[in-house]
This record gives structure tokens, sequence and C-alpha cells, in this order.
């Protein structure tokens, strides 16, 4: 009777959500909790028609799961979650012409259950029709240009979070630059210190008995722990010379912080991506009369590519959110905003802050990921 | 192995003096910040801050065992393979979105206070356990199965005797992320209303009051690796008794 399963329980949630849960939540000013608006009064036409492709959704759980109807609840569920956007943000619009400036509308928890339906239906669907790596990063990017078209369109500008960015359009955008200026300060010096440890540990066992021993514990520090550790023999170093340009807050001990944490994942994966690399590959190579140094450049630095790409990957995911804490320790960025809005109780300012440093993280894997897929089949 | 044994008490009891001895240290602090009126945390004991600290990361760590470990074996059941798939991409997915971010997303959600964060920290830690649970039972031989079938064993007693068992280290080694995160964010939950050992460093940082900055991250760090310690015994304990 049921098909698909996994479709069935998220059709279940969604029409629960649809039904008991606020889709929008509306303020008479950023500061009071709102009222909520259930998504059936916003279900008016035209904009009501975006959730259409819902319907598809409610009847592909009981269709036989061959690829058309795969492909069809891919894209239905997309449209639907970049159709929910919409309404959300033409239903502000709606609200905000009745309402003073000041009123806000933001995302109600019902809004949150269906985007995640309907996103799930789309990933589960992509999974069962068994794409490779590539054609998955490739619906992927569709569905997130699809996703971001309301939003590109200023479909969305009515709705809180939009209103709080564009209040502080020069500083997100100069916090962004500055999220990114924390992780790529981080990267030069891990990598310039990392990778030579790598290769050192793999082929000199007694450094790698020194060398991971030290840097898990550091990995296990939490990073509010770490900075703060770091405040004390910094701002000591800055007091005694003050030439030097460093104190215990600021970009710095971000950076220093930063760097410690990102050694772990490159140096392991520099040493196992290269443990990886067969001895007859490295023979062979000596056999046909390359010297030490061209085996290491032809042979084992392309053979350990992908296992060093994922440790850049992993290492530049937790950056990206360890430059959020650093705001703590007044590094600025993303964090900082996100911070702010928690100390003010400004909730669409801790959002303003928050959902970048997720897409960030998320684009930033997908991109590796993206990289490792393409060099897998490409020949080595 | 007894090296890391010697570790573990080591750690446990410099935790143990660094909680209950803070105040004794008051006088080095007045001489290294003689610029600070109290250069002593004196809002909370740290003894009781840091049962706040451990109510929180062990409440939401076992809510997240408990629910990662069934959702793990549900998914690799005959039954509820469909979901495997859905279930193991958000927990990779899931694991890329930063902690803290998850964190603060728990405000707008549902509030500040210690129950948004307690949710917002089980999430997080269910991630790692139910994507270890599934690995781990994924990981047990099929031969090994075959054997237990032929022996007349029941679906759950295979279940309980076999496959639990040989996952286990695998399922640990997940609850061992999820705790070691977890510590973490609980500190910086002090953000979000949660009186945490990440309260004295929010309040230092806030009030340029570096000593409190000290006294709450050198506890809050000793906690992190002691935990961190124990889990490494508990692992290899467990590897001594199965291959008993």
């Amino acid at each position: 009777m049921i098909g698909n399963r996994v479709l069935f329980a998220l059709a279940v949630a969604a029409v629960a959500a649809a039904a008991a849960l606020p889709f929008l939540g509306f303020a008479p000013n950023r500061l009071l909790s709102g009222r909520p608006i259930p998504l059936s009064a916003a279900l008016e036409l035209p904009w009501g028609l975006a959730v259409l492709p819902g319907v598809w959704l409610l009847a592909a759980p009981f269709l036989r799961p061959g690829r058309g109807v795969l492909a069809a609840t891919v894209a239905a569920a997309v449209l639907l979650a970049s159709g929910l956007l919409a309404l959300a943000g033409h239903h502000a619009a709606q609200l905000a012409a009745l309402a003073s400036p000041a009123a806000r509308t933001s995302f109600g928890s019902g809004f949150w259950v269906l985007e995640a339906a309907a996103l799930l239906a789309a990933l589960d669907g992509v999974r069962r029709l068994g794409l490779a790596p590539a054609a998955r990063i490739a619906v992927g990017a569709g569905a997130a240009l699809l996703l971001a078209a309301p939003l590109l369109a200023g479909q969305l500008d009515q709705l809180s979070i939009l209103k709080e960015y564009a209040n502080r359009r020069d500083v997100f955008a100069d916090a962004v630059v500055r999220h990114g200026v924390i992780v790529a300060a981080a990267l030069v010096p891990t990598l310039l210190v990392g990778v030579p440890l790598g290769v050192l540990a793999q082929r000199r066992h007694a450094v790698g008995r020194v060398v991971f021993p030290v840097l898990n514990v550091v990995q296990t520090i939490p990073s509010i722990a770490l900075f703060g550790l770091l405040l004390a023999p910094l701002s000591a170093l800055a007091g005694a010379w003050p030439g030097l340009g460093i104190s215990g807050v600021g970009l710095g001990p971000a950076v220093i912080a930063l760097t410690l944490y990102s050694l772990l994942p490159i140096v392991r994966n520099v040493a196992a991506g290269l443990d990886g690399v067969p001895a007859p590959v490295r023979q062979a190579a000596r056999g046909m009369g390359m010297t030490p140094r061209q085996v290491f450049l032809r042979v084992d630095v392309p053979l350990a590519l992908p296992v060093f790409l994922s440790g850049l990957r992993i290492t530049l995911v937790q950056a990206v959110g360890l430059a959020a804490v650093a705001a703590l320790i007044g590094a600025g960025g993303l964090g900082a905003i996100m911070f702010q809005g928690l100390f003010a109780n400004a909730l669409d300012l801790v959002l303003l802050g928050a959902v970048p440093v997720i897409l960030l993280a998320v684009a930033v894997d997908s991109a590796l990921r993206l990289a490792v897929a393409l060099l897998a089949r490409s020949p080595a | 192995m007894r090296g890391g044994g010697l570790r573990l008490v080591f750690a446990a009891l410099a935790l143990a003096a660094l909680v209950l001895g803070m105040p004794l240290l008051k006088p080095l602090f007045a001489t290294l910040y003689p610029a600070l009126e109290r250069p002593f945390y004196e809002g909370d004991s740290f003894l009781a801050l840091t049962a706040d600290h451990l109510a929180l990361v062990g409440v939401s760590s076992l809510a997240a065992v408990l629910a990662g470990v069934v959702a793990g074996i549900l998914v690799t059941r005959p039954a509820g393979a469909e979901f495997r798939g859905v279930v193991e991409a958000v927990a990779t997915m899931g694991q890329t979105f930063p902690p803290v971010a998850v964190l603060a997303l728990a405000v707008p959600a549902m509030g500040f206070g210690p129950v948004p964060a307690l949710i917002a920290l089980t999430l997080y830690a269910l991630l790692p356990v139910v994507e270890n649970t599934v690995a781990g039972l994924e990981g047990v031989p099929d031969a090994v199965l075959e054997s237990a079938r032929g022996l007349g064993m029941r679906p759950a007693e295979i279940l309980w005797r076999v496959e639990l068992p040989l996952a286990a280290p695998v399922i640990l080694a997940g609850v061992r992320t999820a705790v070691v995160i977890n510590v973490g964010t609980a500190a910086i939950a002090s953000t979000v209303g949660v009186k945490t050992l990440g309260l004295p460093i929010i309040i230092g940082l806030n009030g340029a009051n570096q000593a409190y900055v000290i006294q709450g991250a050198a506890v809050v760090a000793a906690l992190a690796l002691v935990l961190d310690l124990g889990f490494e015994r508990l692992t290899a304990a467990l590897s001594r008794w199965r291959r008993v």
C-alpha cells in the first residue's frame, strides 16, 4: 500500500505541523514576542499556489517509487521548499503594509518543520535515485539556486531577518569578510606547519608519538577555554613588549587558537594519506629511476591528495565554527552579530549571525567534497 | 595501559583540586591582577558551577545516547532499512553545522534558559551517536551473523549478544565525540542564560576581568580532559573485555 515509508512519515509530520504549529510570527516590534499566524491564514491566491507541489508529495508515498516518480518527488520537494519561502515573504509584505514600520514578521516553528520535511524528502529522493557524487552535487547546487531565488528577487525583504539585514548591511558585509579573514589567516600557519609536520610524523614514528597526543589534548580543550587560557600569556606578552602589536583580545589570539585546533586534522590526514600510498607503487617509481624528490612530488603527493583534502575540509568547517566563538574575545566576524543579539535579546540579530555561519560551513563542506569527488574521477 | 589509568587518576585529582581549592588561589589572583577590584569569581562556587555544567552535559548526552542508539538499531533492521539513507545523510550534514550556531538558533526557536540549551545539546550529540551506531552495527561481519543464526539465536538475541557487543567500541567512540563537544558547547551556553562553568568566562570577557576568565577556563579545560581520558580508559577496558 505504502510504496515509500520515508516520504509517508515526512508527509504526516508536515501535515501535522501545517495544522498545529504557527507558520509565521507577527510582533509589533522586535523586542516583543509575536502572535502566531497559521499556514491557513497565509494561503490566499495567487501566492497560495506555491504549496501546490505539496499535493504531489502527499500522493507520492502511495506510488511505486520508480525513477520517474522519484525525480518528480525531488523536483516537487525543492519547489515546495522554495515556494514556502516565497509565500512567507509575500504574507510578511502584506502584514507590513498594514502595520507600523517597527512591526516584525518572522518564521514560525511550523515553517521550519515544513521546510525541513520538504528538504528531507528531496534528500531521500536523491539518495534513492543513486546518482554519482558529481551529479548529486549538481542537483544540490540547482536546489540551492531555487531556494535562493525568492531571497535574490527581494520577495523576503519584509521578513524580520532581512529587515535586520537592511539595517546593518555594512556591518554584515564587514562581518562576513572578517569571518573569512580569520579562517584564512589561521589556514596559512596551519598549512606551513601542519604539512611538513605530517610528512615528518609519517616518516619518523618518534615524531608522531609526540605530536599526536599533544594535538589531541588541544583538540579536547573546549574553544572558549583555550581562548581564555591564551588571554593571560598573550596580554602579558603585550604588556612586556607593547611594540609587537599583540594583545590578549582581537584577531591575534583568535588566529593562534584556530591554528592550534586546525593542526590536528591536517597533520593526521597528511600522515594518513602518505601511509596509504602502496609500497609497491613507490618501489616501482624508484625502479623507473625517479629520485626520492621525484617520487615524493609525482607519486606520494597526487596519491595522498584526496585524504589531505578531507583533512582540509574538516579543518575549514571546524574553523568556520570556531571563528564564531572567537567573537567572544573580540575577533569580530559573524559571531559578533550573533552574540550581540544574544546579549541584547534581539532574536533577529541572532538569526542574522547564526544562519550565515551555518550556510558558510555547509558551503565550504560541499565545495571540498566536490573537489574530492572530481579528483577521484580524474586519472591519478 | 597502566600509564593511561594513572593519567586519568592524576587528571581527576587535578580537576578536584582546582574545583574545590580555587578559593585558596584567591591571594595568587590578587597578586597577579592588583588592578582588579575583584580578582576572584564569587558569584557562585566552582563546585556548584561544575555540578550544573555536568548536569547539562550528562542529561543531554544520556538522552542523545538513548535516542541515538535506538534510532541506529531501528534503521539497521530490515523493517527500518528504508530510513537509513536519510538518517545517515542528516547525521553527516548536521555535523557540519557549528555547535555554537545550533545553540544560538535554539534561542529564536525556543527562548533563553536551560531547556532550549538542553534540547540543542541533545540534538547535536545525537548526530555522532547515530552515525557511529549505524557504522558499528554495519561493521559486524556477515559471517558472524550467519553463524549466530545457525546456532538458532533469535534476532533479538543476535542484537543483544552479538551485534551490540561487537559494535560497542564504535558506538562508544561516537559517545566520546558527543560528550567532548557538549562540554565545550555547555560552556558557551552561559550566553543563552544557563549557569555553567562558562559563566565566569563570559562575565570576565564582558567586564575585562582576566582573572575570572582564567578561573573558568582552567576548570572547563580540566573537565574536558578528564572526561576524554575517562572515555579512553573505558575504550581500553572494553577492548580487553572483548578479547577474553
